[in-house]
């Protein structure tokens, strides 16, 4: 379980995350969500080690993320960011062995190729695997990239943006994916998604943050309400309810 | 990987038969001291070949830039300064007072100093500030120079003779009694380094990437640094600056060997650069008779070769 306790981050006077406690379930996906500048990068940052707060505790596991070693945490839990820009001279299939770094330090095992093939392979890699990253769509990088984290085979992921540079048929493969490794394999994901369809129809838990502050946390569909979507986006949702599914159209203004 | 070894094998083959030719060319009858001479020659050029490549690149790696090389931040002119503050302190009595080895000594104590203070700002916690690293290392090696010049500008001439030897880098002038310092320095380094070799690979997926890799980034950021120092004082207490030749030969070995190994990488640039210091050697030795001399061939076919790099980048 990830639990975060009273944390404050300020960039400069600007306060963006304005304490925030919270704990996230084991197993389960978990969106935040909010509009631009409320703080979800940040936040995700923050439990994800990339950003140090100015105070309060991220605890995985019953541990404060600081008592970790950098390579047992990097066994625990992987991250990605919203952009990654590679001009590298670097294969993809390269790429993704870096995802077995925090393992073999470098040296591959046969455990670590058969976990980067597999990774390879549920990212449906396999045509360009050998192609360099800096000569595949940006859709495919973001494919490559996800293979890595795959690849460190961690308990939790967090991924900030998944879904970004990618057409509708590898979103909705992307998310399938994820929910596969949660309900199949028991990762907890946690991430950053901007399109609210998506968080509808994917995540078990929704976590809306406005102002640097989580104003709702719950499951779902109990997030997905007009009343409590207009307070987290300021603007007006219609919910169509599509089997247990909810969609939001907020195109009419 | 087997294009790679037979590319390596290239190179060594074409460094070996530089290196015999260096040794052999135009030998006097009486060949005991030429040729002991011209093998300290060769092992100055491989100390300084190693040190520049080696710098290059793990700078390169660090600030995720492949136009950069440590003397563009300013590392060589920090080792300019104190030659010339040595020079202006004690003047005709520099050499008494400060031997050539504690001179070494102190212009790397002087180049940690610097590093650390460049690490210090750049690496705050939690923030990526690589354009001000850029910023105030181009000022600080700026302000360094101007301050250098404005001193040899006011010393005696006499003593500007004393120090010019050490302001354009010369394989003709070697500062024959520190060699061996400098190979139990290089040697040191690289067996600090060698371990540490496959973080910098993890380093060049960016901060963040190495951070969810497990890579402590902060260690291995001061480590490199701290290496490039000692590295850059080595190769210019050694020959004088020269550390600009690092953006030729680094980037020739990225589009010679495309890989992003650094156990790769390095030993590769090592060779490139001990045939680019040769080839101008025997250029400035034989077409120019020694009226040119290496700095100005160095930075000529350098100069070049950045703005080249320059209006590629630009394109993409």
């Amino acid at each position: 379980m990830i639990e975060l306790k009273n944390i404050n981050m300020r960039y400069g006077a600007k306060l963006v995350i304005n304490k925030v406690s919270a704990a996230i379930t084991k197993g389960k996906i978990t969106s935040l969500i909010g509009s631009n500048g409320a703080g979800k990068s940040t936040l995700l940052g923050i439990i994800s080690r990339l950003i140090d707060p100015n105070d309060g505790t991220v605890i995985i596991n019953e541990k404060n993320i600081k008592t970790y070693k950098n390579r047992i945490l990097a066994k625990k839990l992987s991250t990605l960011k919203q952009t990654n820009h590679i001009n590298l001279k670097l294969r993809v299939e390269e790429l993704v062995s870096f995802g077995r770094f925090p393992y073999s330090n470098g040296r591959l095992t046969k455990i670590d190729k058969d976990k980067i093939d597999e990774a390879i392979d549920f990212l449906e890699l396999d045509a360009i695997k050998d192609q360099f990253m800096d000569e595949i769509s940006g859709g495919q990088q973001q494919r490559a990239f996800l293979a890595m984290v795959m690849a460190q085979d961690t308990e939790y992921i967090l991924l900030d943006e998944p879904l970004n540079n990618l057409d509708m048929k590898h979103s909705v493969q992307i998310m399938q994916t994820l929910q596969r490794l949660s309900s199949e394999k028991g990762k907890t994901i946690i991430m950053v998604i901007h399109d609210i369809n998506f968080a509808a129809h994917y995540s078990d838990y929704i976590a809306a943050l406005k102002d640097g502050k989580i104003i709702h946390f719950d499951i779902t569909n109990k997030i997905i309400e007009p009343s409590k979507l207009k307070e987290i986006f300021e603007i007006d949702f219609e919910i169509i309810e599509n089997n247990d599914k909810r969609i939001c159209s907020y195109f009419k203004q | 990987m087997k294009a790679i070894t037979v590319k390596m094998g290239i190179l060594i083959a074409l460094a070996l038969v530089f290196c015999a030719f260096f040794l052999a060319y135009d030998l006097p009858s009486d060949w005991h001291y030429a040729f002991q001479r011209r093998s300290l020659k060769i092992l100055a050029i491989v100390i300084v070949s190693c040190a520049v490549a080696f710098s290059s690149i793990s700078f390169q790696t660090l600030t995720n830039n492949r136009i950069l090389t440590p003397s563009i931040m300013g590392f060589e002119a920090v080792y300019l300064l104190f030659q010339t503050v040595i020079i202006f302190l004690y003047g005709d009595k520099t050499f008494v007072s400060v031997n050539s080895k504690e001179n070494f000594f102190l212009s790397i104590l002087m180049m940690l100093g610097f590093a650390l203070l460049l690490f210090a700002l750049i690496f705050k916690k939690g923030k990526n500030n690589m354009y001000q690293l850029l910023l105030i290392g181009l000022v600080l090696g700026t302000l360094f120079h101007t301050l250098s010049s404005f001193l040899q500008l006011i010393i005696d001439p006499n003593e500007f003779l004393m120090l010019q030897g050490t302001l354009y880098a010369s394989f003709n002038d070697i500062n024959f009694d520190l060699i061996w310092y400098a190979v139990a320095a290089l040697i040191l380094c690289m067996i600090l380094a060698l371990p540490k070799l496959k973080y910098l690979d993890v380093l060049l997926l960016g901060r963040e990437n190495a951070i969810n890799l497990g890579v402590d980034y902060f260690k291995t950021a001061r480590f490199f640094l701290f290496l490039i120092a000692v590295l850059v004082a080595v190769s210019t207490a050694l020959v004088g600056p020269i550390v600009f030749l690092g953006i030729l030969v680094s980037n020739l070995t990225y589009e010679l060997f495309r890989s992003f190994r650094h156990h790769i990488l390095i030993p590769a640039c090592c060779i490139i650069c001990i045939i680019a210091i040769m080839g101008a050697q025997y250029l400035v030795e034989n077409l120019f008779n020694f009226n040119a001399n290496i700095s100005i061939i160095i930075n000529f076919v350098g100069g070049i070769y950045f703005m080249y790099l320059l209006f590629k980048a630009k394109k993409i």
